[in-house]
């Protein structure tokens, strides 16, 4: 049996207000299965050799995940700590420890926090995505974080997805939650991790609500093992002035998607994305970012960075969408990078979409090398080869650190980038 | 800019009227409505071609037949009927022209309106252009034969070609643009019925502009024609092209195939006027031009596109350049212009396959009224092109906000030696800038003038001599109101 028939012969109908969402979802994955290179937004990406591995799903809690499992994955710092195991919540390894916010379990948060979550569920992730429907109709559990109004969260939230891989290859499929309200102010830093030599193909959704004059910042760490891949689709919701950030860092793993979609529904909000892609070997890593322009006077500005050495494939999609009513919209994006071997590649696609005249949209896009004259002046400065490739390699990527607002955060992906580029530099900028 | 005068500029956009839409009232002969292998059959007859040239068009055929037609453009348009189009229509005219006399006055009374004098070039001598005038898809006129003769130039009709040099022709034909590349592409080849067909010889600089002028005149029909220049080693050649079309209702089909090959050393410029019918202000009417054109560069080559769009309801077209041998550079200018309810989805590839090969794009989009202007490019570097070198520039310009203006580059780089540039903007005419202008005594409308031709400078200056004054009129018609 397939997964595709696995997953549709396990779909139950669910009796909950939110019975509708699922059934649509599960006639459009019904119908058209997982997406394949002719799809245009998988051009690039193909699942095919992934979905060759007969994978099992997780039906069931697994308790046997002790707190020295996941200690060496947090930062290190003072913060609010989630573990998710196999895509549910383990209430015993989490450390929540205030009762200004609300972190649950997505699925207590459905029975417990009905209003909210009807109110947001399945509102900006979109269902005709595929990956979205499969992840709607299929998920076990996941986060749930609401930061009520005027909140200015005091250190913050990690949340660790840890992949045991007890059934052997496994499929996972966490689905979170997050609203920030009014003038609140927060951070989440998410990681997923695989702590076996089992193949594991997560497939999570996140949809963020971020409400009027708040800022949100969410760091996405993905320095995975190499027999892990990560489909990940997260979509933002803006409310009026909002502020919202999303970092993307990936270093690891095997096959990494990255669906990122910001939708500016509020005037006057602002979208940052910023991202680092730094791989070697056989990795894949495709950012295929969405920003959605809907309403007049709001920002988007988007900084991907990429390094590719070995046989490793880069893919960027920058979609910018500029509707009728959004004017005076200032829309930004580049994407830089660099391709240290022969059977590197990469492949991108800055799009922009515009409808409406008074704005400012620009695309930059960029393919090189690094440059032979600085590696030369720093060689006569005594500084080994690779360690001088290494330094240029951080200058140019480290532009999009820049909203790496947490200290013990920045001097971690510093150190994963100084292992990544096996160099011992203690980079910092 | 004060809101009601940008009001009426773009009313007086939107509302100007298409000049070439007369209708020349010129005997000729048609085939009825249909596609078939009988059709083919009949087209193949009427040009007394060879019997391998029938067998060609008939593979093709069997190949169109098992094809779809793409819908990934950014346009939408009732897609055509191809049974109910006429595959074949010539002016009726007396065989073997000796002179322009023998021309019938109809015909020149149309290029005149067209402002092709033919008489006029005749005349002239060193700076004038060779003209072939395809009418209906069937070429009715080429001027300067004996002239371009004298060089070992060869330039005629493709269907004289195919009678006269056949052995080129097989040789060269469908190699660029292979007869399955897309679905238009295998249409053409099946019921081309005429076109242009050029040769310029080792080490030949042509000494003057070569020019096809292209003309839908007949109701009904679609227009196939296909045109293949061959420059030999080290030839030079500069090559125009122009179309319109008269004002109907329907949607004519215009589907073209345009192959260049550049050998060792060799140059091609290649320039295209394109204005075709638009469609009227509603949007009802106007030619969809479906086009493919590609260029082969070898060695030291060099193939420069460059392109005005002005006119057709839907534009599909992507000039492209494969830069085979080392060192070959490509080019690729353009303006596109849409207005009401036109549609342009236009661009380029570059294909960089040979070491330290080099392209340029600066494409022009400019979107009044309710049209959708798209800029669709591909830059492919193979893992075998050594120090590939890309840079592209893609402005677009909104007026008004009914419009649309998008750009959809792709970007494949297999090669660590390689250097990709990719720059896009969108704007609209800043009130600044305006400002600034009539503050120097330069009315608005002036200055919005000054400032669209500013933005298409970079490839208007490409364009020849003899063109950048059509083309610059072109742009002042398409956007006139606020061109000068």
């Amino acid at each position: 049996m397939s997964l595709e028939e696995k997953i549709i012969s396990t779909f139950k109908q669910k009796n909950s207000k939110l019975a509708e969402v699922f059934n649509q979802a599960f006639e459009l994955f019904e119908q058209k299965g997982f997406p394949t290179k002719k799809n245009e937004d998988w051009k690039y990406t193909s699942l095919k050799k992934l979905l060759k591995t007969d994978y099992s799903l997780v039906t069931e809690i697994n308790n046997n995940i002790e707190a020295k499992d996941v200690e060496p994955f947090f930062i290190g710092a003072d913060t609010y700590k989630v573990v998710l195991v196999d895509g549910f919540y383990n209430a015993d390894l989490s450390h929540v420890d205030t009762d200004k916010i609300t972190i649950s379990s997505m699925q207590d948060a459905i029975e417990n926090n009905a209003e909210l979550v009807e109110k947001h569920f399945a509102k900006v992730a979109d269902n005709n995505q595929e990956m979205v429907a499969l992840n709607t109709i299929s998920f076990n559990d996941g986060v749930f974080v609401n930061i009520p109004n005027n909140v200015i969260l005091d250190k913050p939230i990690e949340v660790i997805n840890i992949a045991t891989g007890v059934l052997g290859d496994t499929l996972i499929q966490p689905r979170n939650l997050i609203v920030v309200g009014k003038n609140a102010d927060a951070k989440l830093i998410e990681r997923h991790q695989n702590i076996s030599e089992n193949t594991i193909l997560t497939n999570s959704v996140t949809e963020i609500s971020v409400g009027e004059n708040a800022y949100y910042y969410h760091y996405k760490i993905q320095n995975d093992t190499e027999v892990s891949n990560l489909v990940d689709n997260t979509f933002v919701d803006q409310n009026r002035y909002s502020n919202a950030y999303v970092d993307t860092f990936a270093f690891g793993g095997n096959v990494t998607r990255n669906n990122l979609s910001f939708l500016l529904n509020g005037e006057n909000a602002v979208a940052n994305l910023d991202g680092i892609s730094l791989l070697n070997k056989n990795q894949h890593v495709d950012n295929f970012t969405f920003v959605d322009h809907r309403v007049p006077n709001c920002d988007s500005n988007e900084l991907y960075k990429g390094i590719y050495d070995d046989k490793s494939k880069g893919v960027f999609t920058g979609k910018v969408m500029i509707r009728k009513d959004a004017q005076n919209t200032k829309g930004d994006q580049q994407n830089n990078n660099i391709l240290l071997s022969e059977n590197a590649q990469i492949n991108a696609k800055p799009q922009m979409e515009i409808y409406a005249d008074d704005v400012k949209a620009a695309h930059g896009c960029t393919i090189g090398q690094l440059d032979d004259d600085a590696l030369f002046f720093m060689r006569q400065r005594c500084i080994p080869l690779k360690e001088a490739k290494a330094m240029l390699m951080y200058a140019f990527a480290s532009e999009a650190l820049k909203n790496v607002k947490v200290e013990e955060l920045k001097t971690q992906i510093n150190k994963q980038i100084a292992q990544k580029l096996g160099v011992n530099i203690e980079f910092g900028v | 800019m004060a809101k009601n005068e940008e009001d009426k500029l773009i009313n007086d956009v939107t509302n100007k009227e298409y000049e070439h839409g007369f209708v020349t009232d010129i005997e000729s002969d048609t085939f009825p409505k249909g596609l078939d292998e009988n059709v083919i059959r009949g087209i193949s007859a009427k040009k007394e071609e060879p019997e391998w040239m029938l067998e060609w068009r008939l593979d093709a055929f069997k190949v169109w037949q098992t094809m779809e037609e793409p819908d990934w453009a950014h346009v939408k348009y009732k897609k055509p009927n191809f049974q109910d189009i006429s595959y074949y229509s010539a002016p009726k005219q007396k065989p073997e022209l000796e002179s322009l006399d023998e021309v019938d006055p109809e015909l020149l009374d149309t290029f005149k309106r067209l402002g092709i004098s033919l008489d006029e070039q005749k005349r002239m001598s060193g700076v004038a252009v060779a003209v072939d005038v395809v009418m209906d898809s069937v070429s009715v006129k080429t001027t300067f034969q004996d002239t371009l003769a004298k060089k070992g130039i060869i330039f005629m009709s493709i269907s004289d070609a195919i009678k006269e040099h056949p052995e080129m022709v097989k040789k060269y034909l469908g190699t660029v643009v292979p007869v399955k590349d897309n679905f238009y592409s295998a249409l053409n080849s099946a019921v081309f019925t005429d076109g242009s067909f050029c040769y310029i010889p080792k080490g030949v600089n042509c000494p003057m502009e070569l020019s096809t002028y292209f003309r839908i005149n007949e109701e009904g029909t679609g227009q196939f024609e296909r045109t293949l220049l061959i420059a030999d080693e080290g030839a030079r050649v500069s090559y125009l092209e122009g179309c319109t079309a008269p004002q109907r209702d329907e949607n004519q089909l215009h589907a073209a195939v345009v192959e260049l090959i550049a050998m060792d050393e060799a140059d091609i410029k290649y320039s295209t006027v394109q204005n075709w019918y638009p469609g009227d202000k509603n949007g009802l009417g106007g030619v969809f031009n479906f086009v493919t054109k590609r260029a082969v560069a070898e060695k030291n080559a060099k193939i420069s596109w460059t392109q005005v769009e002005t006119g057709s309801a839907v534009t599909w077209k992507y000039p492209s350049t494969i830069l085979k041998g080392d060192g070959a550079v490509g080019e690729f200018y353009s303006i596109a212009v849409t207005n009401n309810y036109q549609q342009a989805d236009t661009g380029t590839k570059m294909i960089h396959l040979g070491n330290n090969t080099k392209s340029t794009i600066i494409s022009k989009g400019i979107s009044a009224g309710h049209s959708e202007n798209s800029y669709r490019g591909l830059v492919s570097i193979s893992p075998n092109a050594k120090n590939a070198r890309n840079f592209s520039q893609c402005d677009s310009l909104l007026m008004g906000n009914t419009c649309g203006a998008h750009t959809f580059p792709y970007i494949e780089a297999r090669n660590p030696t390689s250097h990709i540039e990719h720059e896009a903007t969108t704007s609209k005419i800043s009130e600044d800038q305006i400002f600034y202008c009539n503050q120097r005594g330069i009315d608005t409308e002036k200055a919005v003038a000054l400032i669209v031709n500013g933005f298409g400078k970079e490839v208007l200056n490409k364009l020849p001599m003899e063109f950048a004054v059509e083309a610059q009129k072109l742009l002042e018609i398409s956007l006139e109101g606020s061109v000068g």
